[in-house]
């Protein structure tokens, strides 16, 4: 055909002057996974040479071979930790606090996310706002008032504030439940008004509204917020480090801190290995419910 | 020189086939309108034109240029979405500049373009606001406002009215069709609704399944339309097909629809039949506006038969009634005094000077 | 006519009087208050009452028995430490937040341009550092820093490169708290910027390829603006919280070497739990109120106006 021919020429110009589209789009793509792999391997190095740490003997540590990996494997780091009575305390005492600040948290937040967004009364407004500014006060600003507060609240009464574990129980609540409240809000919101009325005429009272129909519904937000106030209350080192200070009063973060690193022997295998089993439950839980974690994040701008 | 050529293309998805094999010779100047129903593979040639999409075979040619690996932004063409794709972030203005001021036109060419745009699409008022601030109607003419200030070879339309409501959208089609006229910048223009590719184009390209059925001017296609696709799909309401077999007997051709029932051919049709004469698997293609009340004096070709109607639609200027002929349900556009009523018995005609024969079997109108 | 006014005021009065206290109790509005009533009461007594008594604190001695005003921040504008304290601090948190965010921003592109089944797994192993408790962490990044075991060094000496101080040396320790704070915040902003990322429409991409933008242009003249209030929102909450942190430089340096690593946080710790002098501490993280109001003031305004573009 004339045309094919009468193109020809151009089309011969026009290729080499512009190449190949599907071509440019395959190297963006080996450049992004390039890319990804090296910031993945950044990412992950540390908690990798956690575990590698984890598994060598003292005199490998102190060795001279490469720290990047493990010649004689061993599991006398953990088998050491998890029949040592006090790490286990620690862990123990961390359980307890998390799942007990979760379900405060969580018998707080619900009702109030569901009252300020569902239910108009005076101050609503300021309420939501205000709670979401709460969240912007850092524990690093209470941390010394609250103390002082706790001190004179025994000479008060003798009741015995500091230094006891479950006065934590009453703290990790001012940061989980804010945070938990403006998240539960928002999946609240996003439940069409006409389930309330349908409820209502079923004949509902409040709060059968909220156990029946609004908490499985907005199950996905309940089990973000629920994920976040565990990971945070079991995360928390500031608080427990100034109210707590016998060893058996201790959650992880600081058992391990200040207990496993005695005077000026640090016994790195074990630090590691404490470490590394410290920092499981929160792995565990995002390995296996990753999206709500995410979504937990997103459902709002967080502290990070 | 602006004309566009597809030849031999195809789009694969995998394992899927979209596209398969289109030629195509758009002329410079020319309004072509792809239409068809959904997934027939019009949107996906058109992206192919634009560059938004790969082309797995085939090549496609703008002003004589092979633009298979040009991206887009090399290709010189302009495009209007369904969905506007207004930088919502940008004035009216901002928008339409966007394209010149990232070729780094000159301050004054862009003014001039741009006021010029706004006057054939009398948005001038607009030319500050954002394009929340803006009815769709609005927004549709800014995203042709786009395209126009570029001054591209080929302007792509994917469905740009798809999103307006029933009484904008012919207003649009109005605007759109001036503006081809000011501006006479080959378009192609795709859309799933056969009265805009009827009232808008040059020449109608016809898709389905991804092959083209028919290419043709509105007045080709809907005539003398090639296949019972076509057929059916251009016109409103579609054009009736019912079952029959043609019988020939001593030089005069009937059409038998049942027992009862059977039409005389024209004799200006005969010639073209007679070689069908016989067939048992055939269909009358007979359009509404071919079959109405029967009049006191009939012309050649118009046959009278009595049809008892099962429901009326009364439309204001004209009343469409439908009956059933051999267990399919038939069409036809009477006058609204005509008597017509739900249940009731009428004389009708059959125009058949523009009857359509289509052998059963292959589709393909005789 | 008396009958009808009769039985008229017979039906405005209700049969049965009931209790006020019942019919407060079943309105709505008293319900949802008792409701939002733990909340109420966990906030005011242990986050702004505190907050205030703070203010108060901050204006007694240090045995707390006598009221001296101001004196307590006199006294700490006279302290050097004190001054670099606030460097430090302000230092620490712009950097940290800025890389954070320029990385952040990199990674989310890169994990959104890969397809999108892939882009789950890429993302759970990004957000690792985030999800491990910031003490834990920051164990194993001493132990990397190790003076002398550091497995850094190690790596550095096969190049031929002399040790590094990462903890003892002064700006080698500053550098690696504000390294570690990245390290730990950067997956935070990945996964707001890839949520952004997604939410901005691929026709926009399209029409600004046709209209001639490489891949540049349309990053600065689509992405960025639509991006421009999550971006905004992130980095300031980030800011807030950085300039807060306590954690990690408790751990690594504890403040040192020779204070030049405190913080408002781990230098107000310092003075008040360790160094048993409660006003001055509370003094000093009071500084870190101005500072925060401001951060907050933009975020309140940003998400006011959040959603009402488009």
């Amino acid at each position: 055909m004339a045309v094919t021919t009468a193109a020809a020429p151009a089309g011969a110009i026009a290729r080499s002057r512009y190449g190949s589209m599907s071509r440019d789009r395959t190297w963006a793509l080996r450049w992004s996974y390039f890319f990804l792999v090296l910031f993945a391997i950044l990412f992950l190095l540390p908690p990798v040479y956690m575990l590698i740490t984890s598994l060598k003997t003292s005199q490998e540590i102190s060795a001279a071979t490469s720290p990047w990996w493990v010649y004689h494997p061993t599991l006398e780091n953990y088998s050491g930790l998890l029949s040592s009575p006090e790490y286990l305390m620690f862990f123990r005492n961390s359980a307890l606090v998390s799942v007990f600040v979760v379900v405060l948290t969580m018998l707080i937040s619900v009702p109030a996310a569901f009252a300020l967004s569902r239910m108009r009364f005076w101050g609503s407004a300021t309420l939501a706002t205000g709670v979401f500014l709460t969240y912007l006060i850092p524990e690093t600003l209470l941390f010394l008032p609250l103390f002082k507060m706790f001190a004179t609240f025994k000479e008060w009464t003798d009741i015995e504030l500091i230094n006891r574990w479950w006065v934590l129980l009453i703290l990790y609540p001012t940061l989980t439940v804010p945070f938990c409240t403006w998240i539960m809000i928002g999946y609240f919101a996003s439940i069409p008004k006409e389930l309330d009325e349908a409820a209502l005429i079923d004949g509902a009272t409040w709060m059968q509204t909220l156990t029946k129909i609004f908490i499985p519904v907005a199950l996905p937000g309940l089990i973000a917020a629920t994920i976040f106030a565990f990971t945070v209350s079991w995360a928390q080192f500031l608080y427990p480090l100034a109210f707590t200070t016998s060893v058996d009063q201790l959650v992880l973060p600081v058992g391990i801190i200040t207990s496993l690193v005695k005077a000026d022997v640090y016994n790195w295998g074990q630090i590691m290995t404490g470490a590394l089993l410290g920092a499981a439950p929160p792995l565990i839980i995002y390995a296996f419910l990753m999206d709500y974690y995410i979504a937990g994040l997103t459902a709002g701008a967080t502290k990070g | 020189m602006a004309e566009v050529k597809l030849h031999k293309i195809v789009k694969k998805y995998d394992e899927v086939e979209a596209v398969r094999g289109i030629d195509l010779e758009i002329a410079d100047h020319e309004f072509v309108v792809l239409v068809g129903p959904s997934g027939c593979g019009k949107s996906t040639t058109l992206r192919m034109i634009a560059g938004l999409e790969d082309i797995t075979g085939g090549e496609i040619m703008i002003g004589g240029d092979v633009v298979n690996d040009v991206p887009p932004k090399d290709r010189d063409i302009a495009m209007v979405f369904q969905n506007y794709a207004l930088y919502p972030h940008m004035t009216v203005e901002q928008n339409m500049s966007f394209g010149l001021r990232l070729k780094r036109y000159p301050k004054a060419e862009i003014r001039k373009r741009v006021d010029e745009a706004a006057r054939i699409l009398d948005i001038k008022e607009l030319l500050a606001r954002k394009p929340k601030q803006l009815s769709g109607g609005q927004r549709q003419r800014v995203a042709m406002g786009r395209a126009i200030v570029r001054n591209p070879k080929v302007f792509l339309f994917d469905e740009p009215l798809s999103n307006l409501d029933a009484k904008l959208r012919v207003q649009m089609r109005t605007e759109i069709k001036k503006v081809h006229q000011q501006v006479r910048t080959t378009t192609v223009y795709v859309t799933h609704d056969q009265v805009e590719a009827m009232t808008l184009a040059d020449r109608v390209v016809v898709m389905n399944n991804g092959i083209i059925e028919q290419v043709g001017t509105p007045h080709q296609l809907y005539h003398k339309p090639r296949t019972r696709f076509v057929a059916g799909f251009i016109g409103s309401p579609a054009m009736n097909f019912i079952p029959c077999s043609m019988e020939g007997s001593d030089g005069a051709l009937k059409i038998r629809l049942t027992d009862e029932l059977t039409l005389p051919v024209p004799s200006a049709r005969a010639e073209q039949y007679r070689g069908h004469a016989n067939n048992g698997k055939l269909l009358l293609g007979l359009r509404p506006e071919h079959i109405t009340e029967a009049g006191a004096n009939l012309e050649p070709g118009e046959v009278p038969f009595e049809a008892k109607l099962d429901v009326t639609e009364p439309m204001g200027m004209e009343t469409l009634v439908y009956f059933p002929i051999n267990g399919t349900q038939v069409c036809g556009r009477v006058n609204p005094n005509a008597g017509a009523r739900d249940g009731a018995p009428l004389r009708l005609a059959a125009d058949l000077n523009n009857m359509h024969l289509i052998d059963g079997a292959t589709g393909q109108v005789i | 006519m008396v009958d009808a006014a009769i039985q008229g005021i017979e039906a405005r009065v209700p049969a049965r009087p009931r209790s006020s206290l019942r019919k407060a109790m079943q309105r709505k509005s008293t319900v949802a208050f008792l409701m939002a009533l733990p909340l109420i009461l966990l906030i005011s007594l242990l986050v702004i009452y505190p907050a205030f008594y703070s203010l108060h604190l901050a204006t007694l001695n240090k045995s707390m028995e006598r009221f001296v005003g101001l004196s307590n921040f006199v006294f700490l504008f006279k302290r050097e430490t004190f001054w670099m304290v606030v460097q430090q601090s302000c230092i620490f948190a712009i950097t940290a937040v800025i890389f954070k965010a320029l990385i952040g921003f990199i990674v989310a592109h890169f994990v959104h341009n890969i397809p999108a089944k892939g882009q789950r797994k890429w993302r759970g192993m990004l957000l690792v550092p985030w999800v491990i408790p910031p003490a834990m962490s920051c164990l194993a990044w001493l132990w990397l820093f190790d003076p002398s075991y550091s497995a850094f060094n190690w790596i550095l000496a096969l190049f031929g490169i002399g040790p590094i101080a990462w903890t003892g040396d002064v700006n080698w320790a500053r550098f690696s708290v504000i390294l570690i704070n990245i390290w730990i915040g950067a997956p935070f902003f990945m996964i707001m910027y890839l949520a952004a990322l997604k939410s901005v429409p691929e026709q926009l991409y399209e029409a600004a390829e046709i209209d001639g933008a490489n891949w540049w242009q349309r990053m600065w003249y689509v992405t960025l603006p639509m991006m421009r209030n999550i971006i905004a929102i992130t980095a300031l909450f980030s800011l807030i919280v950085t300039f807060a942190n306590f954690d990690i430089v408790r751990i690594i340096t504890a403040g040192g070497p020779i204070d030049k690593t405190h913080v408002f946080a781990t230098w107000s710790f310092w003075l008040g739990i360790q160094g048993g002098d409660i006003p001055l501490g509370a003094c000093v993280s009071l500084f870190m109120v101005p500072i925060l109001a401001v951060a907050a003031t933009f975020i309140l305004r940003d998400i006011t106006r959040r959603g009402s573009e488009v």
